[in-house]
Parts: C-alpha cells; sequence; structure tokens
C-alpha cells in the first residue's frame, strides 16, 4: 500500500480508515490526549487510582515450580491478573475515562469480548460516575455469562450483539456504529491496541505501564534485563504495554502468542499475522483474516479476549522490521497452560494468558538455566473456570 | 476538471429544474440477476444517477435496513468481483452513470488498479468509499487518475469548517452531504442546523451538494432536495425492492422533479 499522508502509522499499517462523521471525533481525541500527556496533574490522577484503587505496581513474581517443571531459563512472571477487576485491561479503561471526563464526554461505549474490557470499563465509570453502555457479542455472553451480570451490576447497560458470529469483531462493529450515532456526547473507550489512531497509540501508552514495572522490577531482582519477554496477542494490549519499554533494548527477544485455535491449518484460528494477509478493518490497516472477496472471515479461539480477526498495527509493523516474533498457540495447548500453571503455581491464569505460558514454557526449555524469561500474565481465569470445566470433560 | 460524467448528469436535471434523484441499490439483494432489472428500472424512472452498494462482511456505516439486505446479498455470494463481470455485461443498456460504494478492503482485495480499470469497462463513474476519509484518499486517487471516475468525498455534519472546505477543494463527482450523525437507515426528522450547513457547503463546493442518509419520503425529498442539488435514498429504495414496492419508489422519484430551488 502506498503511503498517505495520515499521522499514526507504524510503517506501512494503522491510520485513520473510518465515516466522516468520526473524524472530528478522532482529532478532538488526539488533541485532548496530547494535552493530557502535557498536564502532570493528569498522570498524577491516574497513577493515584491506578496505585489506591487498582493496586499498582502488580508483582514480579519468580515461578519457581514453572522454571523447574520446563528445566532452562528462570520464569519470571508479570502479574496483572492480581489487578482490581482481575486482568491488565483497567490500566487502559481507567486512563481513558479520565481522558473522556478532560473532554467533557459524560458517557462511554465501550466493546467487550471475553468481558474483561467490558467489566473494567464499568468499573472506571461507576468510579468516576459516567454512564456506561457495552456491546458484547451473543455468543461471548454464553460464554462469560457472569462477566455480563458484573458489568450489570456495576451499573452498565450490556448490549447483546447476535450478528456474524456474535463475538468481538460484530461487538466492535456495534459500538462503532453507537459511536458515529452519539459522537458529540460520547467517548469510545476501545479495549486493545487497534481501531484508528490515536486509538493504537493511548491504548498502548496507558499499557505501558506493564513493561515499565517489569523493567524496573527485574533490575532489583536479578541486575539485569531479561533475555525474552512473552505476552499473548488478541488486539495486542497486554502486549504491546509490556513490549514497548523494551523495544530498543536489543538482547531482549520479544515473543507474541497469537491464538491458534483448533490449529492453523484448519483455518479455524485468529492467528492473524500467522494468516499473512493485510487489509482495513475498524479503522487499521494491519494484518486481517479475510477470504479472497476481502471479506474479514470469523477467528476461533477458546479464549473470547484473542477471538479477533486482526492485530494492531503496531505488532504488524514490529513484525515485518523482525524486532518481534510471532508465534501461536492452539486452544489445547492453552488448556495444558493452564492446567500446569494452576498445579504446580497455584495460580490459574486467564485463557488468553494461558497461551503465553504454554510458550513459555517451550521456549524456557531451549533457553539456558542463567537466562531469564518473563511472561506477562495478563488475567486470571476466574471469568473461564466454566469454559474449561466444559473443555475437560468436567477433569480438572 | 477531469471527473464530468457524474456532475454533468446531477447538472442536467438541475437544468430542467429538477433535483438530481440518486438511488442506493444493494448489488444482488435478491439474487444477482436483480441488479439488471432494478438498474433499468430505476433508470426507466429517472434517476440521475445509481449507487450500486456492495455487501460485506462488516459494514460499520449501515443501518438494520442496509445491512439486512447486504446479508442477503453475501448469502446469494455476491462479491464485488461479480458485481463488476455483471454490470460489464449490460453497460450498453445504461445510459445514467453509476457510482459503486464499497468498503475499502474488497477493493484493496480486487487491486486498486485492477478496479480502476474495471470500472471504466463497466459504466462505472464514481466510487463511494465510506471508510476512506479525505487523509487517506491519496492511495484511490492516485490510482482513479486520468479516469473518468470521481472518488465521492462525504461531509459530515461533524465536519468543522476548515474540513469542509479541504474536502470541499479535493471534491469530485458531488459532495455527500450526510444529514444525520449515525449510520443509514430511516429517520422521521433533521437536525435543525442541517440548511445552515448544507448552505455553507454549497457555498464552498464548486461541485454539485446531494443530501444523503435517513431521507425516506416523498416529503423528505422535496424538503431537503430543496436546500441541495440533490437527494441519495438508500434505505427506503432498499426496502421498496426487497417488498417488490416499485410504486413506492416511483413517487420517491417523482418529488424530486420540478423542485426550483430555493436557495
Ligand atoms: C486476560 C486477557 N488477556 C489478554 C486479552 C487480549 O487482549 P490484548 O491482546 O489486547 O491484550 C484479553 C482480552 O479480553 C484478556 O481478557
Amino acid at each position: 500500500m502506498q503511503k498517505t499522508e495520515t499521522k499514526g502509522r507504524y510503517g506501512k499499517f494503522g491510520g485513520q480508515f473510518v465515516p466522516e462523521t468520526l473524524m472530528t471525533a478522532l482529532q478532538e481525541l488526539e488533541t485532548a490526549y496530547e494535552e493530557a500527556q502535557q498536564d502532570p496533574a493528569f498522570s498524577e490522577e491516574l497513577n493515584g487510582y491506578l496505585k489506591d484503587f487498582v493496586g499498582r505496581e502488580t508483582p514480579l513474581f519468580f515461578a519457581e515450580h514453572l522454571t523447574k517443571h520446563a528445566g532452562g531459563a528462570k520464569i519470571y512472571l508479570k502479574r496483572e491478573d492480581l489487578n482490581h477487576t482481575g486482568a491488565h485491561k483497567i490500566n487502559n479503561s481507567l486512563g481513558q475515562a479520565l481522558l473522556a471526563i478532560r473532554m467533557g464526554k459524560k458517557k462511554i461505549v465501550a466493546e467487550t469480548g471475553a468481558g474483561q474490557h467490558g467489566v473494567a470499563t464499568a468499573t472506571a465509570c461507576a468510579l468516576l460516575g459516567l454512564e456506561c453502555v457495552v456491546f458484547m457479542g451473543k455468543e461471548d455472553i454464553r460464554r462469560q455469562e457472569l462477566n455480563v451480570f458484573r458489568m450489570e451490576l456495576l451499573g452498565a447497560s450490556v448490549v447483546s450483539v447476535d450478528k456474524g458470529a456474535g463475538t468481538l469483531k460484530d461487538a466492535v462493529n456495534e459500538a462503532l456504529r453507537y459511536w458515529v450515532s452519539n459522537v458529540e456526547d460520547t467517548h469510545y473507550i476501545l479495549g486493545s491496541a487497534l481501531g484508528p489512531h490515536p486509538f493504537p497509540q493511548i491504548v498502548r501508552d496507558f499499557q505501558c505501564v506493564i513493561g515499565n514495572e517489569t523493567k524496573q522490577q527485574i533490575m532489583e531482582k536479578e541486575n539485569r534485563l531479561p533475555d525474552a519477554v512473552v505476552a499473548c496477542i488478541g488486539g495486542g494490549s497486554n502486549a504491546i504495554g509490556m513490549f514497548h519499554p523494551f523495544v530498543d533494548d536489543e538482547d531482549v527477544k520479544l515473543y507474541g502468542v497469537e491464538a491458534a485455535g483448533s490449529g492453523i491449518s484448519t483455518g479455524k484460528h485468529a492467528a492473524a499475522i500467522a494468516g499473512k494477509q493485510e487489509g482495513v478493518l475498524h479503522g487499521a490497516y494491519m494484518y486481517v483474516l479475510q477470504d479472497e472477496d476481502g471479506f474479514i472471515q470469523e477467528a476461533h479461539s477458546i479464549s473470547a479476549g484473542l477471538d479477533y480477526p486482526a492485530v494492531g498495527p503496531e505488532h504488524c509493523h514490529l513484525h515485518d522490521i523482525d524486532r518481534v516474533q510471532y508465534d501461536s498457540v492452539t486452544d489445547q495447548q492453552a488448556l495444558e497452560g493452564l492446567q500446569l500453571l494452576s498445579r504446580v503455581e497455584g495460580i490459574i491464569p486467564a485463557l488468553e494468558s494461558a497461551h503465553a505460558v504454554y510458550y513459555s514454557v517451550q521456549l524456557a526449555k531451549k533457553m539456558k538455566e542463567e537466562e531469564i524469561l518473563v511472561i506477562c500474565l495478563s488475567g486470571r481465569g476466574d471469568k473461564d473456570v466454566q469454559t474449561v470445566r466444559d473443555a475437560l470433560g468436567g477433569q480438572a | 476538471m477531469t471527473k464530468q460524467k457524474v456532475m454533468q448528469a446531477i447538472l442536467q436535471c438541475n437544468e430542467r429544474g429538477d433535483k438530481a434523484f440518486v438511488p442506493y441499490i444493494m448489488a444482488g439483494d435478491g439474487g444477482l440477476q436483480t441488479l439488471k432489472k432494478n438498474i433499468l428500472f430505476l433508470q426507466e424512472a429517472g434517476a440521475a444517477a445509481i449507487e450500486v452498494g456492495i455487501p460485506f462482511s462488516d459494514p460499520v456505516a449501515d443501518g438494520e435496513v442496509i445491512q439486512q439486505a447486504g446479508e442477503r446479498a453475501l448469502t446469494e455470494g455476491v462479491t464485488l468481483r461479480k458485481v463488476m463481470a455483471e454490470l460489464a455485461s449490460f453497460k450498453e443498456e445504461v445510459t445514467v452513470p453509476l457510482v459503486i460504494m464499497t468498503y475499502l478492503n474488497p477493493i484493496l482485495s480486487y487491486g486498486l488498479q485492477a478496479m480502476a480499470a474495471d470500472c471504466e469497462n463497466s459504466g462505472v463513474y464514481g466510487l463511494i468509499v465510506p471508510d476512506l476519509p479525505l487523509e487517506e484518499s491519496g492511495l484511490l486517487k492516485s490510482a482513479l487518475e486520468g479516469t473518468d471516475i470521481a472518488l465521492i468525498q462525504l461531509v459530515s455534519l461533524t465536519s468543522p469548517a476548515e474540513r469542509i472546505n479541504a474536502i470541499a477543494e479535493a471534491a469530485e463527482g458531488f459532495i455527500y452531504a450526510v444529514t444525520v450523525n449515525g449510520i443509514t437507515g430511516v429517520r422521521d426528522s433533521f437536525t435543525e442546523g442541517l440548511e445552515d450547513h448544507l448552505e455553507r457547503l454549497k457555498a464552498a463546493s464548486s461541485v454539485p451538494v446531494l443530501a444523503g442518509f435517513g431521507i425516506s419520503t416523498p416529503e423528505h425529498v422535496r424538503s431537503l432536495g430543496a436546500l441541495a442539488d440533490g437527494v441519495i435514498v438508500g434505505s427506503a429504495i432498499v426496502s421498496a425492492f426487497h417488498e417488490g414496492d416499485l410504486p413506492t419508489i416511483r413517487t420517491l422519484i417523482d418529488a424530486s422533479k420540478n423542485q426550483v430551488s430555493q436557495i
């Protein structure tokens, strides 16, 4: 694709492919965000909430038994699962909710897949007194029933989306339609490092707290940087937040783990980078799963949070310049990862994070004992217990 | 100026004292064979140009009516490739300019140069790409250079003055003035500032200004037509074709005739 004049490009990826009605809102958001970045009071307020409301900083935990089990590199877990609401999503939701208030917008719309971003956004809205509407695919509502009720307890209204396969992509479509129709008083809190500029940048910046803390913590514990950092990739927000602070540290190898679903060769997966096709979805030029007519395909993953047919534009670029290695892990392997971490460390990870766990064990095996690997444990598995029980036929 | 065909079709209507009526149809709703029939019907009924919508998996700018029509067309296996081939097969019978409305990804997948060439070969004189704002339009504009295919830009109620001017300056064919904040679909009423907005647009633009989104009754056609050079009617036409209600379509088109401009 040719270069155009827009901002918000990561190499050839990114951009602002949205209806004209949204362009003004995006420019407003960009300006508000730039002003917020210059304003020490903004980061002070956000950091205050991150500390006392979310419970940051999150620990960097040495996973001794997992390390032994793998028999290679020392494995550390960055415990985003210990955040209030159970995942990294709250870092972004709080930041953007504060931004909405700066812009004088009192209403929030959000999409959610696993329900984690929906819960995080509903939580931020409850805390800050904002109205909140969350769009969620019908299939995801089925998979994540309790998260729906959780959002409702927090005062949000959850709208079921029965179009398409009723998963994350369809929820984003509906949230975008809602935003176009209510743009004057509503801010869209996008939940991953996706969408039109400036969303990928804003989401990344709010998630960089993960990588920044990790860097400091590993220096304190090991007095050096890790050799490998691993994170799972849905749209890519926990991963970019973890990776970005390490991108210039060339000795730190970065690994992104996509969801291979039933296996890449079956076509039932969510691994957009593995799919190799470029295109436009939800406002950005990215790697996108699509058929030969340019219709976007449904993604497939046991984990609702990874069930999206594209990968955020910055990851696409990091792939193209070979800075991050992207691989994939199947549903079955993720389940193994989940069981393993639960047994040996007493931590039930989210199914999303379990992809990173499985991959890390394989990777650590090939590394030396004195080397260090950090996993971004993006969330906890409470929300997935039902899904996992069904998948394992009740046999833990 | 190179992009003439679509603009001239509108100006000719205006010279006769009519407002340009541009209906939107969903290609292949009811099967690909309906495309020719519907286009020839609209042409005979007095359409100035015809917008041919391409179904898409993720139509974020569309409301229920067009989404559902798109889903029906997708079920029929309709694709951009099939539509272009079908249009080429009866282009000799089509006298009004056709305008393709499609989201960007199917065009990227088709290939920009191939798309430009096949438009020229199918009687297509304009493209409307709802997810391609001015800032991103460069890639398609360069592919259409030297053709008579206009890349038609949308202007929304939220576009501030500088944007309106920038879009007006780059405009080809006509300006598509989106008359509601929102997606396509039937509306009862329009916002109060609309009249001023359309007036500003017409003043800024050297190409005709057509109002669209939410226009669904003969009264809308008359009242909004009076404020612009013509109207685009989508959901109401799509519904009428789906229900086989051709008289409603004629009534809508007739409402655009013999309108003396009020501005
Ligand atoms: C725990 C957890 N991890 C990861 C993801 C994937 O999103 P992202 O790639 O944006 O981090 C989700 C999404 O819902 C999630 O809930």
